[in-house]
Protein backbone atom coordinates (compact mmCIF):
# COMPACT_ATOMS: atom_id res chain seq x y z
CA UNK A 1 0.00 0.00 0.00
CA UNK A 2 1.45 3.49 -1.07
CA UNK A 3 1.20 5.72 1.85
CA UNK A 4 2.59 8.95 0.04
CA UNK A 5 1.93 9.10 -3.64
CA UNK A 6 2.44 12.07 -5.92
CA UNK A 7 1.16 12.84 -9.72
CA UNK A 8 3.01 15.61 -11.74
CA UNK A 9 3.78 17.15 -8.56
CA UNK A 10 5.01 21.08 -9.78
CA UNK A 11 5.95 24.45 -7.76
CA UNK A 12 7.00 27.29 -9.73
CA UNK A 13 8.09 30.81 -8.33
CA UNK A 14 7.65 32.80 -10.91
CA UNK A 15 10.39 32.00 -13.97
CA UNK A 16 11.66 29.39 -11.41
CA UNK A 17 10.73 26.09 -12.14
CA UNK A 18 11.65 24.59 -7.68
CA UNK A 19 9.79 21.18 -8.78
CA UNK A 20 8.68 19.87 -12.54
CA UNK A 21 6.62 17.38 -11.98
CA UNK A 22 7.06 14.78 -9.79
CA UNK A 23 5.70 10.66 -9.42
CA UNK A 24 6.40 9.22 -6.46
CA UNK A 25 5.28 6.31 -4.83
CA UNK A 26 6.13 5.75 -1.44
CA UNK A 27 5.53 2.54 0.62
CA UNK A 28 4.63 2.04 4.26
CA UNK A 29 6.87 1.43 6.50
CA UNK A 30 10.08 2.79 3.67
CA UNK A 31 13.04 4.86 4.24
CA UNK A 32 13.14 6.77 1.19
CA UNK A 33 16.02 8.73 0.64
CA UNK A 34 15.22 12.24 -1.82
CA UNK A 35 19.11 12.76 -2.97
CA UNK A 36 19.67 15.93 -4.96
CA UNK A 37 22.43 18.93 -5.20
CA UNK A 38 21.66 22.62 -3.87
CA UNK A 39 18.42 23.94 -5.29
CA UNK A 40 17.25 20.52 -6.55
CA UNK A 41 13.76 20.82 -5.15
CA UNK A 42 14.14 18.38 -2.09
CA UNK A 43 12.90 21.16 0.16
CA UNK A 44 10.24 22.61 -1.85
CA UNK A 45 8.82 18.74 -2.55
CA UNK A 46 8.99 18.58 1.10
CA UNK A 47 6.98 21.47 1.94
CA UNK A 48 4.47 20.79 -0.50
CA UNK A 49 3.93 17.34 0.71
CA UNK A 50 3.48 18.71 4.45
CA UNK A 51 1.02 20.99 3.01
CA UNK A 52 3.43 23.82 4.09
CA UNK A 53 3.88 24.78 0.15
CA UNK A 54 1.12 24.79 -2.13
CA UNK A 55 1.41 22.89 -5.75
CA UNK A 56 1.56 25.05 -8.82
CA UNK A 57 -0.29 21.79 -10.31
CA UNK A 58 -0.48 18.36 -9.63
CA UNK A 59 -1.14 16.28 -6.84
CA UNK A 60 -0.57 14.28 -3.89
CA UNK A 61 -2.24 12.34 -1.38
CA UNK A 62 -0.73 11.00 2.45
CA UNK A 63 -2.32 8.12 3.75
CA UNK A 64 -5.26 8.58 1.31
CA UNK A 65 -5.82 12.50 2.16
CA UNK A 66 -4.98 15.00 -0.73
CA UNK A 67 -2.66 17.45 0.55
CA UNK A 68 -4.78 21.04 -1.26
CA UNK A 69 -8.10 19.52 -0.56
CA UNK A 70 -7.60 18.34 3.01
CA UNK A 71 -4.50 20.19 4.64
CA UNK A 72 -5.37 19.57 8.28
CA UNK A 73 -5.48 15.51 8.12
CA UNK A 74 -2.47 15.82 6.24
CA UNK A 75 -0.86 17.88 8.77
CA UNK A 76 -2.13 15.15 11.45
CA UNK A 77 -0.60 12.23 9.72
CA UNK A 78 2.86 13.60 9.00
CA UNK A 79 5.79 14.95 11.16
CA UNK A 80 8.27 17.07 9.65
CA UNK A 81 12.28 18.09 10.95
CA UNK A 82 12.61 21.05 9.05
CA UNK A 83 16.21 21.78 7.43
CA UNK A 84 16.99 24.55 9.86
CA UNK A 85 16.23 24.12 13.30
CA UNK A 86 13.14 24.89 14.43
CA UNK A 87 13.31 24.69 18.93
CA UNK A 88 11.97 26.66 21.21
CA UNK A 89 15.23 27.45 22.93
CA UNK A 90 13.50 29.18 26.08
CA UNK A 91 12.01 26.02 26.81
CA UNK A 92 13.44 22.32 27.94
CA UNK A 93 13.50 19.25 26.22
CA UNK A 94 10.65 18.30 28.16
CA UNK A 95 8.26 21.55 27.62
CA UNK A 96 9.43 21.40 24.06
CA UNK A 97 7.74 17.80 23.48
CA UNK A 98 4.86 19.03 25.90
CA UNK A 99 4.29 22.07 23.50
CA UNK A 100 3.86 19.85 20.55
CA UNK A 101 1.55 17.32 21.78
CA UNK A 102 -0.70 19.23 23.08
CA UNK A 103 -0.22 21.07 19.52
CA UNK A 104 -1.05 17.86 17.95
CA UNK A 105 -3.62 17.04 20.28
CA UNK A 106 -1.96 13.68 22.10
CA UNK A 107 -4.46 12.45 24.23
CA UNK A 108 -3.93 13.68 27.85
CA UNK A 109 -3.81 10.20 29.32
CA UNK A 110 -0.56 8.88 26.46
CA UNK A 111 1.13 12.36 26.75
CA UNK A 112 3.81 11.42 29.75
CA UNK A 113 4.39 8.21 28.60
CA UNK A 114 4.80 8.96 25.30
CA UNK A 115 6.92 11.94 26.00
CA UNK A 116 9.18 9.93 27.89
CA UNK A 117 9.25 7.10 25.21
CA UNK A 118 10.47 9.48 22.98
CA UNK A 119 13.09 10.84 25.10
CA UNK A 120 14.37 7.37 26.01
CA UNK A 121 14.59 6.74 22.33
CA UNK A 122 17.17 9.35 21.26
CA UNK A 123 19.08 9.21 24.97
CA UNK A 124 18.01 12.51 26.36
CA UNK A 125 16.18 12.08 29.34
CA UNK A 126 18.75 12.98 31.66
CA UNK A 127 18.98 16.42 29.84
CA UNK A 128 15.13 17.01 29.22
CA UNK A 129 14.87 19.63 31.91
CA UNK A 130 17.27 21.83 30.77
CA UNK A 131 16.78 24.62 28.21
CA UNK A 132 17.43 23.63 24.67
CA UNK A 133 19.63 26.47 24.50
CA UNK A 134 22.37 24.62 26.05
CA UNK A 135 21.85 21.48 24.13
CA UNK A 136 24.91 20.90 21.37
CA UNK A 137 23.88 21.08 17.35
CA UNK A 138 23.65 16.85 17.99
CA UNK A 139 21.66 16.61 21.23
CA UNK A 140 19.27 19.17 19.07
CA UNK A 141 18.65 17.53 15.81
CA UNK A 142 18.06 14.06 17.90
CA UNK A 143 15.25 16.80 20.04
CA UNK A 144 14.07 17.46 16.67
CA UNK A 145 13.38 13.83 15.96
CA UNK A 146 11.81 12.47 18.74
CA UNK A 147 9.43 15.99 18.45
CA UNK A 148 8.59 14.70 14.79
CA UNK A 149 7.46 11.43 15.84
CA UNK A 150 5.58 11.95 19.14
CA UNK A 151 2.23 12.17 17.85
CA UNK A 152 3.22 8.68 15.59
CA UNK A 153 2.67 10.18 11.88
CA UNK A 154 2.11 8.00 9.60
CA UNK A 155 5.14 9.43 7.69
CA UNK A 156 7.89 11.34 8.97
CA UNK A 157 9.92 13.80 6.26
CA UNK A 158 13.54 14.94 6.98
CA UNK A 159 15.10 17.44 5.46
CA UNK A 160 18.93 17.11 5.57
CA UNK A 161 18.80 15.45 9.17
CA UNK A 162 22.57 15.46 9.42
CA UNK A 163 23.37 18.92 7.35
CA UNK A 164 26.28 20.75 9.63
CA UNK A 165 27.40 17.89 11.94
CA UNK A 166 30.52 15.89 12.47
CA UNK A 167 30.89 12.71 11.19
CA UNK A 168 30.62 10.98 14.27
CA UNK A 169 27.64 12.47 15.00
CA UNK A 170 25.77 12.09 11.77
CA UNK A 171 26.32 7.96 12.62
CA UNK A 172 24.67 8.27 15.14
CA UNK A 173 21.70 10.22 13.93
CA UNK A 174 21.53 7.96 10.93
CA UNK A 175 21.48 4.68 13.75
CA UNK A 176 18.50 6.67 15.52
CA UNK A 177 16.65 6.92 12.43
CA UNK A 178 16.80 3.30 11.56
CA UNK A 179 16.25 2.52 14.89
CA UNK A 180 13.33 5.03 15.33
CA UNK A 181 11.41 3.90 12.04
CA UNK A 182 11.34 0.58 12.98
CA UNK A 183 10.10 0.40 16.36
CA UNK A 184 7.43 2.67 15.33
CA UNK A 185 6.78 1.26 11.85
CA UNK A 186 7.18 4.90 10.45
CA UNK A 187 7.71 5.56 7.02
CA UNK A 188 11.02 7.94 6.65
CA UNK A 189 11.29 10.56 3.80
CA UNK A 190 14.73 12.22 3.90
CA UNK A 191 16.92 14.50 2.15
CA UNK A 192 20.36 14.80 1.77
CA UNK A 193 23.75 15.52 0.41
CA UNK A 194 25.44 12.65 1.85
CA UNK A 195 25.11 9.84 -0.80
CA UNK A 196 27.22 7.05 1.26
CA UNK A 197 24.78 7.24 4.10
CA UNK A 198 22.11 7.66 2.55
CA UNK A 199 22.81 4.25 0.66
CA UNK A 200 23.31 2.79 4.19
CA UNK A 201 20.20 3.77 5.75
CA UNK A 202 17.69 4.05 2.57
CA UNK A 203 15.68 1.37 1.14
CA UNK A 204 15.23 3.19 -1.88
CA UNK A 205 16.89 6.62 -3.11
CA UNK A 206 15.04 9.46 -5.58
CA UNK A 207 18.25 11.24 -7.27
CA UNK A 208 16.63 14.76 -8.31
CA UNK A 209 17.90 17.17 -10.09
CA UNK A 210 16.59 20.44 -11.48
CA UNK A 211 13.05 19.81 -10.04
CA UNK A 212 13.02 16.32 -11.75
CA UNK A 213 13.24 12.95 -10.49
CA UNK A 214 16.17 11.16 -12.69
CA UNK A 215 16.50 7.82 -11.24
CA UNK A 216 14.76 5.75 -8.30
CA UNK A 217 15.43 2.25 -6.98
CA UNK A 218 16.95 0.34 -4.23
CA UNK A 219 20.75 1.67 -3.98
CA UNK A 220 21.77 -1.52 -5.23
CA UNK A 221 20.24 -1.37 -8.37
CA UNK A 222 21.10 2.30 -9.27
CA UNK A 223 24.63 1.28 -8.63
CA UNK A 224 24.14 -1.98 -11.36
CA UNK A 225 24.00 1.03 -13.75
CA UNK A 226 27.34 1.38 -13.45
CA UNK A 227 27.99 -2.16 -14.70
CA UNK A 228 29.54 -3.87 -11.59
CA UNK A 229 32.94 -3.06 -9.32
CA UNK A 230 36.22 -1.67 -11.09
CA UNK A 231 39.19 -3.85 -10.70
CA UNK A 232 42.39 -2.22 -11.45
CA UNK A 233 45.52 -4.53 -12.02
CA UNK A 234 48.35 -3.33 -13.24
CA UNK A 235 50.99 -6.25 -14.52
CA UNK A 236 53.79 -6.99 -17.06
CA UNK A 237 51.67 -8.42 -19.45
CA UNK A 238 47.91 -9.25 -18.48
CA UNK A 239 46.18 -11.47 -20.40
CA UNK A 240 43.59 -9.64 -22.05
CA UNK A 241 41.57 -11.56 -24.07
CA UNK A 242 41.11 -14.62 -21.20
CA UNK A 243 40.21 -12.46 -19.10
CA UNK A 244 37.77 -11.23 -21.40
CA UNK A 245 36.40 -14.14 -21.48
CA UNK A 246 35.59 -15.28 -18.24
CA UNK A 247 31.66 -14.98 -17.25
CA UNK A 248 31.69 -12.15 -14.77
CA UNK A 249 33.72 -9.89 -16.37
CA UNK A 250 32.08 -7.09 -18.12
CA UNK A 251 34.57 -4.94 -19.92
CA UNK A 252 38.57 -4.77 -20.12
CA UNK A 253 40.24 -1.93 -20.72
CA UNK A 254 43.95 -2.18 -21.42
CA UNK A 255 46.07 1.01 -20.91
CA UNK A 256 50.66 1.50 -21.21
CA UNK A 257 50.52 -0.60 -17.84
CA UNK A 258 47.43 -1.38 -16.46
CA UNK A 259 44.46 -2.98 -17.00
CA UNK A 260 40.65 -2.29 -16.05
CA UNK A 261 38.46 -4.68 -15.57
CA UNK A 262 34.37 -4.06 -15.05
CA UNK A 263 33.30 -6.75 -13.67
CA UNK A 264 30.58 -8.73 -11.34
CA UNK A 265 31.13 -9.43 -7.65
CA UNK A 266 34.85 -8.54 -7.61
CA UNK A 267 35.06 -9.70 -3.86
CA UNK A 268 34.21 -13.37 -5.01
CA UNK A 269 36.16 -13.61 -8.37
CA UNK A 270 39.32 -11.81 -7.32
CA UNK A 271 41.35 -14.93 -6.50
CA UNK A 272 40.58 -16.49 -9.81
CA UNK A 273 41.22 -13.51 -12.22
CA UNK A 274 44.92 -13.09 -10.24
CA UNK A 275 45.39 -16.50 -10.88
CA UNK A 276 45.97 -16.45 -14.61
CA UNK A 277 47.77 -12.83 -14.54
CA UNK A 278 51.51 -13.55 -14.22
CA UNK A 279 53.67 -10.97 -12.17
CA UNK A 280 50.86 -8.86 -10.75
CA UNK A 281 52.53 -5.96 -9.34
CA UNK A 282 49.53 -3.75 -7.77
CA UNK A 283 45.78 -4.62 -7.49
CA UNK A 284 42.86 -1.98 -6.77
CA UNK A 285 38.95 -2.57 -6.40
CA UNK A 286 36.71 0.07 -6.75
CA UNK A 287 33.02 -0.44 -5.40
CA UNK A 288 30.56 1.83 -7.63
CA UNK A 289 28.99 4.37 -5.07
CA UNK A 290 25.67 6.37 -4.94
CA UNK A 291 28.00 9.54 -5.86
CA UNK A 292 29.05 7.46 -9.11
CA UNK A 293 25.19 6.72 -10.17
CA UNK A 294 24.96 10.56 -9.64
CA UNK A 295 27.70 11.68 -11.88
CA UNK A 296 26.55 9.10 -14.31
CA UNK A 297 23.39 10.31 -14.59
CA UNK A 298 24.25 13.99 -14.22
CA UNK A 299 27.50 14.73 -15.21
CA UNK A 300 28.03 16.56 -12.05
CA UNK A 301 29.14 16.24 -8.30
CA UNK A 302 26.73 16.37 -6.07
CA UNK A 303 29.12 18.41 -3.85
CA UNK A 304 31.33 21.17 -5.03
CA UNK A 305 33.37 20.05 -1.73
CA UNK A 306 33.20 16.59 -2.12
CA UNK A 307 37.12 15.93 -0.66
CA UNK A 308 35.41 12.50 1.21
CA UNK A 309 34.20 11.03 -1.73
CA UNK A 310 37.67 11.33 -4.02
CA UNK A 311 38.63 7.59 -4.09
CA UNK A 312 35.34 6.68 -5.98
CA UNK A 313 35.03 4.54 -8.43
CA UNK A 314 34.92 7.16 -11.06
CA UNK A 315 38.25 9.08 -9.59
CA UNK A 316 39.63 5.79 -10.00
CA UNK A 317 38.68 5.63 -13.42
CA UNK A 318 39.61 8.99 -14.47
CA UNK A 319 42.89 8.68 -12.32
CA UNK A 320 43.92 6.00 -14.43
CA UNK A 321 43.02 6.93 -17.70
CA UNK A 322 45.05 9.97 -17.12
CA UNK A 323 47.75 7.91 -16.00
CA UNK A 324 47.56 5.68 -19.37
CA UNK A 325 47.64 8.60 -21.43
CA UNK B 1 -16.08 14.02 15.08
CA UNK B 2 -17.37 17.62 15.32
CA UNK B 3 -16.91 17.90 18.99
CA UNK B 4 -13.40 16.23 18.45
CA UNK B 5 -11.90 18.89 16.83
CA UNK B 6 -13.09 21.83 18.65
CA UNK B 7 -11.63 20.87 21.51
CA UNK B 8 -8.52 20.59 19.48
CA UNK B 9 -8.59 23.81 18.49
CA UNK B 10 -9.03 24.24 22.22
CA UNK B 11 -5.79 22.25 23.26
CA UNK B 12 -3.85 24.18 20.79
CA UNK B 13 -4.68 27.55 22.32
CA UNK B 14 -3.69 26.23 25.40
CA UNK B 15 -0.95 25.28 23.89
CA UNK B 16 0.32 28.70 22.70
CA UNK B 17 -0.88 30.18 25.88
CA UNK B 18 0.93 27.89 27.80
CA UNK B 19 4.19 28.59 25.83
CA UNK B 20 4.16 32.19 26.07
CA UNK B 21 3.78 31.90 30.33
CA UNK B 22 6.84 29.82 30.40
CA UNK B 23 8.57 32.11 28.39
CA UNK B 24 7.15 34.94 30.22
CA UNK B 25 8.35 32.96 33.96
CA UNK B 26 11.98 32.93 32.95
CA UNK B 27 12.05 36.66 31.36
CA UNK B 28 12.63 37.93 35.40
CA UNK B 29 14.60 40.79 34.19
CA UNK B 30 11.64 41.83 31.88
CA UNK B 31 9.30 41.36 34.90
CA UNK B 32 11.00 43.40 37.06
CA UNK B 33 12.15 46.36 34.71
CA UNK B 34 8.10 46.54 33.50
CA UNK B 35 7.35 46.98 37.28
CA UNK B 36 10.13 49.34 37.94
CA UNK B 37 9.84 51.64 34.83
CA UNK B 38 5.62 52.77 35.70
CA UNK B 39 6.20 52.96 39.64
CA UNK B 40 9.87 54.99 38.35
CA UNK B 41 7.06 57.04 36.23
CA UNK B 42 4.58 57.43 39.03
CA UNK B 43 7.17 58.30 41.89
CA UNK B 44 9.97 60.14 40.00
CA UNK B 45 8.17 61.88 37.29
CA UNK B 46 4.99 62.01 38.93
CA UNK B 47 6.16 64.27 42.25
CA UNK B 48 8.57 66.21 40.17
CA UNK B 49 5.63 67.35 38.10
CA UNK B 50 3.47 67.23 40.88
CA UNK B 51 5.39 69.91 43.02
CA UNK B 52 4.18 72.78 40.36
CA UNK B 53 1.01 71.17 38.57
CA UNK B 54 -2.28 71.37 40.17
CA UNK B 55 -5.50 69.77 39.16
CA UNK B 56 -9.13 69.80 40.39
CA UNK B 57 -9.88 66.88 43.08
CA UNK B 58 -6.48 65.01 43.44
CA UNK B 59 -2.93 65.43 43.64
CA UNK B 60 -0.73 64.60 40.28
CA UNK B 61 0.57 61.35 41.43
CA UNK B 62 -3.06 60.05 41.73
CA UNK B 63 -4.07 61.90 38.89
CA UNK B 64 -1.97 60.06 36.87
CA UNK B 65 -2.34 56.72 38.45
CA UNK B 66 -4.63 55.24 35.83
CA UNK B 67 -2.50 56.82 32.84
CA UNK B 68 0.52 54.92 34.03
CA UNK B 69 -1.39 51.47 33.94
CA UNK B 70 -2.34 52.40 30.66
CA UNK B 71 0.75 52.91 29.67
CA UNK B 72 2.23 49.33 30.94
CA UNK B 73 -0.58 48.09 28.83
CA UNK B 74 0.08 50.12 26.27
CA UNK B 75 4.24 49.17 25.74
CA UNK B 76 3.57 46.11 27.25
CA UNK B 77 1.50 44.88 24.43
CA UNK B 78 2.50 46.28 21.57
CA UNK B 79 5.44 44.89 21.99
CA UNK B 80 4.69 41.47 23.04
CA UNK B 81 3.21 41.00 19.75
CA UNK B 82 5.29 43.06 17.24
CA UNK B 83 8.14 40.02 19.20
CA UNK B 84 6.58 37.66 16.71
CA UNK B 85 8.64 39.16 14.24
CA UNK B 86 11.93 37.97 16.38
CA UNK B 87 10.19 34.28 16.49
CA UNK B 88 9.88 33.80 12.89
CA UNK B 89 13.53 35.16 12.02
CA UNK B 90 14.64 32.43 14.78
CA UNK B 91 12.03 29.69 13.49
CA UNK B 92 10.37 29.11 16.24
CA UNK B 93 6.70 29.44 15.13
CA UNK B 94 7.76 27.52 11.78
CA UNK B 95 7.27 24.62 13.76
CA UNK B 96 3.94 25.54 15.64
CA UNK B 97 2.50 26.69 12.29
CA UNK B 98 2.87 22.94 10.70
CA UNK B 99 0.63 21.57 13.60
CA UNK B 100 -2.42 20.75 12.90
CA UNK B 101 -4.38 23.86 14.24
CA UNK B 102 -5.97 26.53 12.36
CA UNK B 103 -3.96 30.04 12.45
CA UNK B 104 -6.99 31.92 13.82
CA UNK B 105 -6.46 29.65 17.29
CA UNK B 106 -2.76 30.24 17.05
CA UNK B 107 -3.57 33.93 17.23
CA UNK B 108 -6.21 33.72 19.73
CA UNK B 109 -3.43 31.93 21.86
CA UNK B 110 -0.63 34.52 21.67
CA UNK B 111 -3.26 37.14 22.01
CA UNK B 112 -4.66 35.46 25.30
CA UNK B 113 -0.77 34.68 26.30
CA UNK B 114 0.34 38.23 25.69
CA UNK B 115 -2.91 39.81 28.36
CA UNK B 116 -1.72 37.14 30.42
CA UNK B 117 1.68 38.89 31.12
CA UNK B 118 0.42 42.28 30.96
CA UNK B 119 -1.97 41.37 33.08
CA UNK B 120 0.04 40.28 36.02
CA UNK B 121 2.20 43.36 35.49
CA UNK B 122 -1.26 44.84 36.20
CA UNK B 123 -1.74 43.27 38.80
CA UNK B 124 1.09 44.34 40.66
CA UNK B 125 1.05 47.57 39.84
CA UNK B 126 -2.61 47.32 41.62
CA UNK B 127 -0.72 46.15 44.61
CA UNK B 128 0.98 49.33 45.08
CA UNK B 129 -2.53 51.23 44.61
CA UNK B 130 -2.45 51.67 48.34
CA UNK B 131 0.02 54.46 48.02
CA UNK B 132 -2.15 56.76 46.72
CA UNK B 133 -4.82 57.92 48.73
CA UNK B 134 -7.45 58.86 46.68
CA UNK B 135 -7.48 55.44 44.47
CA UNK B 136 -10.74 53.63 45.65
CA UNK B 137 -10.00 50.26 45.70
CA UNK B 138 -13.86 49.14 44.86
CA UNK B 139 -13.12 50.54 41.21
CA UNK B 140 -10.38 48.02 40.64
CA UNK B 141 -12.18 45.36 39.08
CA UNK B 142 -13.96 47.59 36.58
CA UNK B 143 -10.35 48.84 35.64
CA UNK B 144 -8.99 45.72 35.57
CA UNK B 145 -11.80 44.93 32.88
CA UNK B 146 -11.18 47.82 30.67
CA UNK B 147 -7.08 47.09 31.00
CA UNK B 148 -7.69 43.60 29.72
CA UNK B 149 -9.77 44.68 27.09
CA UNK B 150 -7.40 47.45 25.88
CA UNK B 151 -4.82 44.74 25.96
CA UNK B 152 -6.69 42.31 23.92
CA UNK B 153 -6.64 45.54 21.24
CA UNK B 154 -3.16 46.33 21.72
CA UNK B 155 -1.43 42.43 21.60
CA UNK B 156 -3.59 42.07 18.07
CA UNK B 157 -2.39 45.38 16.87
CA UNK B 158 1.44 44.29 18.18
CA UNK B 159 0.46 40.79 16.13
CA UNK B 160 -0.94 42.72 13.16
CA UNK B 161 2.49 45.16 12.49
CA UNK B 162 4.73 41.51 13.39
CA UNK B 163 3.03 39.58 10.75
CA UNK B 164 3.73 42.72 8.05
CA UNK B 165 7.63 43.36 9.59
CA UNK B 166 10.02 41.42 7.54
CA UNK B 167 12.69 42.85 9.61
CA UNK B 168 13.52 44.49 13.53
CA UNK B 169 14.51 47.12 12.03
CA UNK B 170 10.87 48.41 11.92
CA UNK B 171 10.85 48.41 15.54
CA UNK B 172 11.82 52.11 16.33
CA UNK B 173 9.79 53.22 13.48
CA UNK B 174 6.37 51.93 15.33
CA UNK B 175 7.62 52.73 18.64
CA UNK B 176 8.34 56.43 17.67
CA UNK B 177 5.89 57.59 15.85
CA UNK B 178 3.35 55.20 16.61
CA UNK B 179 3.40 53.96 20.72
CA UNK B 180 4.44 56.98 21.80
CA UNK B 181 2.10 59.27 20.04
CA UNK B 182 -0.91 56.97 21.36
CA UNK B 183 0.81 57.13 25.23
CA UNK B 184 1.18 61.48 24.62
CA UNK B 185 -1.86 61.65 23.33
CA UNK B 186 -4.00 59.99 25.53
CA UNK B 187 -4.51 61.81 28.45
CA UNK B 188 -2.70 59.35 30.68
CA UNK B 189 -0.26 63.16 31.81
CA UNK B 190 -2.66 65.48 31.62
CA UNK B 191 -6.21 66.82 31.79
CA UNK B 192 -8.41 67.22 28.50
CA UNK B 193 -9.71 70.60 29.34
CA UNK B 194 -10.32 73.95 27.67
CA UNK B 195 -6.71 75.06 28.51
CA UNK B 196 -5.36 72.96 25.63
CA UNK B 197 -5.27 74.01 22.16
CA UNK B 198 -8.02 72.73 19.86
CA UNK B 199 -5.83 70.57 17.16
CA UNK B 200 -4.44 69.07 20.45
CA UNK B 201 -8.30 67.96 21.84
CA UNK B 202 -8.76 66.64 18.32
CA UNK B 203 -6.35 64.35 18.22
CA UNK B 204 -6.87 63.05 21.73
CA UNK B 205 -10.29 62.39 20.85
CA UNK B 206 -9.48 60.76 17.91
CA UNK B 207 -6.70 58.01 19.80
CA UNK B 208 -8.92 55.38 20.91
CA UNK B 209 -6.38 54.75 24.65
CA UNK B 210 -7.97 58.27 25.66
CA UNK B 211 -11.20 56.21 26.47
CA UNK B 212 -9.03 53.40 28.12
CA UNK B 213 -7.57 56.30 30.52
CA UNK B 214 -10.45 57.95 30.75
CA UNK B 215 -12.56 55.08 31.66
CA UNK B 216 -9.67 53.49 34.46
CA UNK B 217 -9.89 57.11 35.70
CA UNK B 218 -13.31 57.03 36.29
CA UNK B 219 -13.49 53.82 37.92
CA UNK B 220 -10.09 54.71 40.58
CA UNK B 221 -10.54 58.24 40.97
CA UNK B 222 -14.67 59.00 39.62
CA UNK B 223 -12.69 61.63 37.88
CA UNK B 224 -13.98 61.32 33.81
CA UNK B 225 -14.88 63.21 30.93
CA UNK B 226 -17.30 60.89 28.85
CA UNK B 227 -19.71 58.49 30.24
CA UNK B 228 -18.73 54.77 31.43
CA UNK B 229 -20.80 53.21 28.31
CA UNK B 230 -18.65 55.67 25.58
CA UNK B 231 -14.97 54.44 27.17
CA UNK B 232 -16.07 50.68 27.21
CA UNK B 233 -17.91 50.84 24.03
CA UNK B 234 -14.87 52.45 22.14
CA UNK B 235 -12.38 49.85 23.43
CA UNK B 236 -14.37 47.13 22.87
CA UNK B 237 -15.05 48.23 19.07
CA UNK B 238 -11.16 48.98 18.95
CA UNK B 239 -10.52 45.75 20.24
CA UNK B 240 -12.91 43.51 17.82
CA UNK B 241 -11.33 45.87 14.83
CA UNK B 242 -8.18 45.03 15.68
CA UNK B 243 -8.58 41.64 16.60
CA UNK B 244 -10.16 40.76 13.38
CA UNK B 245 -7.13 42.57 11.37
CA UNK B 246 -4.94 40.79 13.19
CA UNK B 247 -6.27 36.96 13.21
CA UNK B 248 -6.16 38.30 8.92
CA UNK B 249 -3.00 39.34 8.71
CA UNK B 250 -1.68 36.39 10.89
CA UNK B 251 -3.34 33.94 9.07
CA UNK B 252 -1.55 35.46 5.89
CA UNK B 253 1.52 36.21 7.17
CA UNK B 254 4.10 33.46 5.39
N1 LIG C 1 10.08 31.01 -1.77
C1 LIG C 1 10.81 30.89 -2.90
N2 LIG C 1 10.79 31.86 -3.83
C2 LIG C 1 11.49 31.75 -4.97
N3 LIG C 1 12.25 30.69 -5.31
C3 LIG C 1 12.32 29.68 -4.42
C4 LIG C 1 11.61 29.72 -3.18
N4 LIG C 1 11.86 28.58 -2.51
C5 LIG C 1 12.69 27.87 -3.29
N5 LIG C 1 12.97 28.52 -4.44
C6 LIG C 1 13.83 28.03 -5.53
O1 LIG C 1 13.42 26.73 -5.87
C7 LIG C 1 14.53 25.91 -6.15
C8 LIG C 1 14.49 24.67 -5.28
O2 LIG C 1 14.73 25.03 -3.93
P1 LIG C 1 14.73 23.97 -2.75
O3 LIG C 1 14.89 24.73 -1.50
O4 LIG C 1 13.58 23.08 -2.89
O5 LIG C 1 16.07 23.16 -3.04
P2 LIG C 1 16.77 22.03 -2.19
O6 LIG C 1 16.87 20.86 -3.07
O7 LIG C 1 16.08 21.86 -0.89
O8 LIG C 1 18.21 22.66 -1.96
P3 LIG C 1 19.19 22.57 -0.70
O9 LIG C 1 19.93 21.30 -0.86
O10 LIG C 1 20.08 23.74 -0.90
O11 LIG C 1 18.38 22.66 0.53
C9 LIG C 1 15.76 26.79 -5.95
O12 LIG C 1 16.17 27.26 -7.21
C10 LIG C 1 15.26 27.91 -5.10
O13 LIG C 1 15.97 29.09 -5.38
MG1 LIG D 1 16.64 22.10 1.06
Amino acid sequence: MSIIETKVLTKTYGRIQAVRGIDLNIEKGEIFGLLGPNGAGKTTTIGMLCTIIRPTSGSASIAGYDIVKNPASVRRKVGIVFQDPTLDTVLTGYENLKLHALLYGVPANLREKRIREMLELVDLADRCNDLTRTYSGGMRRRLELARGLLHRPAALFLDEPTLGLDPQTRTRIWDYIKKMAQKEQTTVVLTTHYMEEAERVCDRVGIIDHGRIIALDAPDNLKELMGGDLVVIRAQEPPAKKIKALPYVKEVKLDKDAIEITMKDAHLHLPELLSIIPDVECVEIRVPTLSDVFIRLTGRDIREDSAEDSGSWIDSVARYRQRGN
Amino acid sequence: MNGNRWQKELTGIYAVWWRELKVFQREKSRIVSSIVQPLMWLFLFGTGIGASVNISAVNYQDYIYPGVLTMSVLFGSVFFGLYIVWDRKLDVLKAVLVAPVSRISIFLGKVLGGCTDVMLQIIILFLFSFLFPSINPWGIPLAFLLLFITSIALVSMGLALGSLLESLEGFQVISSFLVFPLFFLSGALFPIDEKLPGWLVGLVKLNPLTYAVDGVRGALLNVNIFPFYIDLGVITFFAVIMFLLGSILFSRMK
